[in-house]
């Protein structure tokens, strides 16, 4: 067996000595796979991305588990270590490039400046090296926009070139925090087929974290859903769009706005509020909003249970969880 | 309650357009070339028309720097315009009826950004809270509906009043905003990107919401989003931006089954397809966006369009109705306009 790009094994962040932001999250990605990573705001999302970046400062959090990022063990790893790590073999791209991008240089300088950071490059290489980049990226006359500066480009064009920011070192990872979440979807497609093609044509693993399931079957191979700091059901794209077993997938599903039939009506969200993250309840953090919730459920924290080929979900009743999938719900789950 | 506080009154009547734009226009001043000396300017909006009906939900579409925030900004009078009108409920914004300030309160805007608007400093509560008592409501009150509010946006007050904005996750903190805009309870509310960065049952729960809140209220919105299903789903009528113009604007309905324009038939079919058997091959709509600050000749989609003719390069195409109140600026659809796909003009059907 190949060695896995990414292994996090019982993940745990808490800030402040409270509050549990990740709580127990396993995932495993092979190299040049992709993953999207989907689930209630605030349930820890960008908390692990950051922490297989090692982000999080270590006075006021408390990281906890096993992280190995082509074969490096993340929490072990130095200071000099570290600095070698961001960039070439793991970078990260944000929802907002302008806070990524120094607006007081060109995009160019800041790629140049990034590869010889890293790699002993002559200004000359290193400025072919983001040339190269930009077309990657298909940006158009990368020559001239070398030179421009972050502002005066266009949201789309500043994702490309925070992309080609990241990939300046040859990352064997990229971790996509909402990459397209303010792009129009003329844009969002181009920055997805994108996305695609570079994990292709070098390979990288992805980790995909977005709000949009449409986007995410655009580009993911596997799907991961959390909640309450934990993967509550993981599955291939497919399988979890034609046939998800969690509720709180079920749920995420059916309040989609595309399901909604008549204009007028409401969306079918899911009632109450996410959990108390200081003052989780001891069983299955979903009970309190959970229409299937059995008095079992408040006992313990579900395990992972296999519901088919590479597809768990961590719920004690995954037998009767479909008959929540109502026949309306299931043909908006279907292509429009 | 104080009654500085109580909801504004109609004044014109339901008949009478909320808001009415007439010629538009911002052009930001940018330097051009090494040393600053050229100045260019930057063609944001760049001559629109359009009104928001009493108690209607107006969505707002186009591709990223059309100039969908700019219009926001302009309608809020937060920039100043190079031209053109904005006309509130009968009265021209800034005029001795309606003053900046009156015309402020009765119109919020929840913004893209949920970083950069709220106050570091303040606890949640206290910022839901502080423009209501800025505005002579007194402290207990204000804090009971910050804490009402901040329930109502599904941010539990126990739990998350104290907090500071950087212990919020994203999500949490646009509900935030959107509990603040209500604050004030205005009339007019203008939602740019508000829920794009909440996840799906959040954002249902947001949307309805602001439906229920639209209901007791009697509110109008600007909704403003990238999304297209939740757009289609929450707007009357739908206006779509192109470089600083409008491309076509009709009835939510028509708009997505009947698209116009050929921008707008782009973006439609730009929609992830969420099926994982045809993933979408090729984009819809290749390259970028022409430079605002020159954009191209005649009409401004002609660059990128399928169904450009020389005509288009030469002729700028007005937003004419094209059927009942289903306007586009496309000469394909414009009889008479020299486009080979045009309709007959209706003078020509006579004389035939
Ligand atoms: N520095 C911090 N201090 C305290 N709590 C934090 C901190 N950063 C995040 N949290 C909390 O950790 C939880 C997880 O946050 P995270 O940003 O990972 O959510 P998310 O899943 O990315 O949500 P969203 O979809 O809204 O971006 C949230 O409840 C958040 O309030
Ligand atoms: N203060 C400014 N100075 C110069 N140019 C500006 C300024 N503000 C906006 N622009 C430009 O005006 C154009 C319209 O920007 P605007 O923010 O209105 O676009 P948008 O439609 O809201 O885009 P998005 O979907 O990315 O939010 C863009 O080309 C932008 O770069
Ligand atoms: S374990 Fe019980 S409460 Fe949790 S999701 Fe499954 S049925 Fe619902
Ligand atoms: S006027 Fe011509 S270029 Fe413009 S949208 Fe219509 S067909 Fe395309
Ligand atoms: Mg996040
Ligand atoms: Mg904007």
């Amino acid at each position: 067996m190949t060695q896995p790009a990414i292994e996090i094994r019982n993940l745990r962040v808490t800030f402040a000595g409270v509050v549990r932001a990740v709580d127990g999250v396993d995932l495993t990605l092979a190299p040049g796979e992709v993953v999207a990573l989907i689930g209630e705001s605030g349930s820890g999302k960008s908390v692990t991305l950051r922490s297989l970046m090692r982000l999080h400062p270590p006075r006021r959090s408390k990281v906890e588990g096993t992280m190995t990022v082509a074969g490096q063990d993340v929490l072990a790893m130095s200071q000099r270590a570290l600095a070698d790590y961001r960039g070439a073999t793991v970078a990260m791209i944000f929802q907002e490039p302008l806070l990524a991008l120094d607006p007081v240089y060109t995009v160019g300088e800041q790629i140049v400046e990034v590869i010889r950071r890293h790699e002993k490059a002559s200004k000359a290489e290193a400025r072919a090296r983001a040339l190269e980049l930009f077309q990657k990226v298909r940006i158009p006359s990368p020559e001239r926009r070398l030179d421009a500066y972050p502002h005066e480009m266009s949201g789309g064009m500043r994702q490309r070139a925070m992309i080609a920011l990241a990939l300046a070192c040859r990352p064997k990872v990229l971790l996509a925090d909402e990459p397209t979440t303010a792009l129009d979807a003329t844009v969002q497609i181009q920055i997805l087929l994108l996305l695609r093609d570079l994990q292709r044509e070098l390979g990288l693993s992805i980790i995909f974290v977005t709000h949009d399931l449409g986007a995410a079957v655009e580009v993911a191979d596997r799907i991961a859903v959390m909640y309450a700091g934990r993967i509550v059901e993981e599955g291939t794209a497919r399988d979890l769009i034609r046939g998800p077993r969690h509720p709180y997938t079920i749920g995420l599903l059916k309040s989609r706005a595309e399901g909604a039939l008549a204009k007028g009506s409401r969306l079918d969200a899911i009632p109450g509020s996410p959990p108390d993250l200081a003052h989780l309840p001891p069983g299955c953090p979903f009970a309190p909003r959970c229409p299937l919730a059995i008095d079992p459920c408040r006992a313990d924290r579900p395990p992972p249970i296999p519901v088919g080929p590479g597809h768990t979900a961590r719920c004690i009743r995954t037998d009767v969880s479909p008959t929540l999938l109502s026949p309306a719900s299931r043909s908006d789950a279907a292509p429009a | 309650m104080s009654a500085a506080l109580s909801p504004p009154e109609d004044r014109g009547g339901p008949a009478q357009p909320l808001l009415s734009v007439k010629g538009l226009l911002k052009h930001f001043p940018v330097k051009k070339g090494l040393l600053g000396g050229v100045s260019a300017k930057v063609r944001a909006v760049d001559g629109i028309d359009f009104e928001v009906l009493k108690g209607e939900t107006l969505g707002v579409v186009g591709e990223s720097g059309c100039g969908k925030s700019t219009t926001a900004r302009l309608l809020l009078s937060l920039i100043d315009p190079t031209a053109g009108e904005i006309v509130f409920d009968g009265e021209r914004v800034g005029s001795r009826a309606l003053s900046l300030k009156a015309f402020r309160r009765q119109c919020q805007m929840v913004f893209q950004d949920s970083y950069s608007s709220l106050n570091p400093r303040l606890t949640i509560e206290a910022s839901v809270a502080f423009a209501p008592q800025v505005h002579g409501l007194p402290r207990r009150e204000a804090v009971a509906r910050a804490r009402d509010l901040l329930a109502r946006v599904g941010l539990d007050p126990r739990r998350f009043a104290e907090r500071y904005p950087h212990e919020l996750s994203g999500g949490q903190r646009q509900r935030v905003n959107i509990a603040r805009a209500l604050a004030l309870q205005p009339r007019l509310i203008i939602l740019d990107e508000a829920v794009s960065a909440l996840d799906k049952s959040i954002e249902a729960q947001v949307l309805n919401l602001l439906m229920d809140l639209k209901e007791e209220f009697g509110l109008t919105y600007i909704f403003i989003s990238h999304d297209l299903n939740v757009v289609r789903f929450i707007s009357d009528r739908v206006m779509v931006m192109y470089l600083g113009k409008v491309a076509e604007i009709g009835r939510s309905d028509d708009v997505f089954s009947r698209a116009q324009h050929p921008y707008t038939a782009a973006l439609l079919s730009s929609m992830p397809s969420l099926d994982p058997d045809n993933r979408t091959e090729v984009a819809p709509l290749a390259g970028d966006p022409p430079n605002p600050i020159d954009p191209p000749p005649g009409c401004r989609f002609h660059t990128r369009c399928p169904l450009a003719e020389p005509v288009c390069s030469a002729k700028e195409p007005p937003l004419a109705v094209t059927d009942g109140s289903h306007r586009a600026a496309c000469l394909a659809v414009q009889p008479g306009s020299g486009h080979s796909l045009a309709p007959p003009a209706a003078g020509s059907e006579m004389a035939a």
